[in-house]
């Protein structure tokens, strides 16, 4: 058992929270004269060890996750959801929304794709709260920062929330606030290409350079933030508004994520300097939720498919959501860290 | 033969697209090659990502850029 343990922390700190980086940068920058127990120091070592860490991880991950990601595409999603009926097709819809490729540029084709072949509105909605919200790359990005036991309630909550939206969706009777032209469309049911490992591989590859590319900017800006939290912001005051002190802070931090448009490897980093900083678990939480699972970019394309009203009530389902489960972190943080 | 390069409009449709051409000039075939942005015309084929590709029907990529050389095997 104390093995087992041993090689986790060892996984968690050495591979995954590459410490050793952080031990080869901090001598490097020794080398050519920096002063890094100065504060300008420290955030210049900070910024370089986190972009290089977050970088190595996101090709990394993102390269494994299509891989995986390339056995799902959309269509068939659609035809294994086909199979399953009420609340259980809901959950079939969260976990595919987990591992089916999905950006939300292509929430509108996925949105008439799913609807037009007859799958309950609720279903579809479970598939689109959890698949920007909970993917494969969270949990493991979590695992490196908090821990394997946060990042698994983490995903379990998130499809919860999943499952739970969806079939409040359903129960609300809004399939009238759907746009005419995505309940008239007709769409059929094709055969997805077959891949051999080779193409799968060329697929894998060529997501991972796209997404770098990406979400590059948004890592360094995460980081520069985090570099600032880290070594500028002074502890109180992060305690004051984002600790325990602050019964308000789990909403604070909902709806300042909620507009907010970043890739969850460009939280990362803000995440970790929250948290060192004094700054409540469930807080931290819901701010990457809320900026991950909400943008105003997605908001937008969803409105054009849905009316107002369907629009509100799912980003109602999503924030509500977000909050329930940052003040449950933080009730449960002395228990999972 | 009549191919069909589908896609919003996005940077990667229009890598595939020139990819497909450049096969073409490979193979020496001639082909109809049509662009499909519209959204509802996509959603009529049933495809839910991009870039895909049809050939003479049958949907040979989805969601990813499929090199020139691959292309020409797709197209024997």
């Amino acid at each position: 058992m104390e093995c087992l343990k041993s090689i986790g922390l060892f996984v968690q700190n050495q591979i995954l929270g590459m410490k050793w980086l952080n031990v080869v940068i901090s001598n490097g920058l020794s080398a050519i004269g920096v002063d890094i127990s100065t504060r300008l120091g420290g955030s210049v070592q900070f910024f370089i060890y986190d972009v290089i860490r977050i970088t190595i991880l996101l090709c990394f991950l993102i390269f494994i996750i299509s891989y995986i990601q390339s056995y799902f595409p959309p269509e068939r999603s659609r035809r294994i959801l086909g199979r399953f009926h009420g609340i259980g097709a809901n959950m079939i819809a969260a976990l595919l929304g987990t591992v089916t490729p999905f950006c939300s540029c292509s929430s509108i084709p996925l949105f008439i794709g799913f609807t037009s072949a007859g799958l309950p509105l609720g279903v579809t909605f479970s598939f689109l709260i959890s698949s920007p919200m909970v993917d494969l790359g969270s949990l493991v990005l979590l695992m490196s920062i908090f821990g394997a036991k946060v990042a698994i309630v983490y995903v379990v909550v998130g499809l919860i929330i999943a499952v739970i939206g969806g079939t409040l969706i359903e129960k609300m009777h809004m399939a009238k606030y759907v746009e005419e032209f995505i309940l008239t469309a007709s769409a059929v049911d094709i055969e997805s290409p077959d891949l051999t490992v080779k193409d799968r591989l060329s697929y894998a590859k060529e997501q991972m350079t796209g997404t770098f590319r990406k979400v590059f900017p948004y890592i360094l800006v995460g980081v520069g933030v985090g570099a600032v939290i880290h070594n500028w912001i002074p502890e109180h005051i992060i305690q004051t508004v984002l600790g325990s002190n602050n019964p308000f802070g789990v909403i604070l931090a909902a709806l300042v994520g909620v507009p907010m448009y970043a890739d969850i490897f460009g939280t990362i980093p803000v995440a970790e300097a929250l948290l060192a900083k004094g700054a409540q678990l469930g807080t931290i939480l819901s701010f990457m939720m809320a900026v991950t699972t909400l943008s105003l970019p997605s908001i937008i394309m969803l409105k054009k498919a849905v009316k107002p009203k369907l629009l509100g009530v799912f980003v109602g389902i999503c924030t509500g959501g977000i909050i329930i489960v940052g003040y449950l972190f933080n009730i449960f943080q002395d228990l999972l860290i | 033969m009549n191919i069909k390069v589908i896609g919003t409009g996005c940077e990667k449709c229009d890598q595939l697209y020139a990819n497909v051409q450049e096969a073409l000039k490979i193979t020496g075939r001639v082909a109809e090659v049509e662009k499909i942005e519209d959204l509802m015309e996509i959603v009529k084929l049933g495809v839910m990502t991009s870039p895909s590709l049809m050939i003479d029907g049958k949907l040979v990529v989805s969601g990813r850029i499929a090199k020139p050389d691959e292309l020409v095997k797709l197209m024997k």
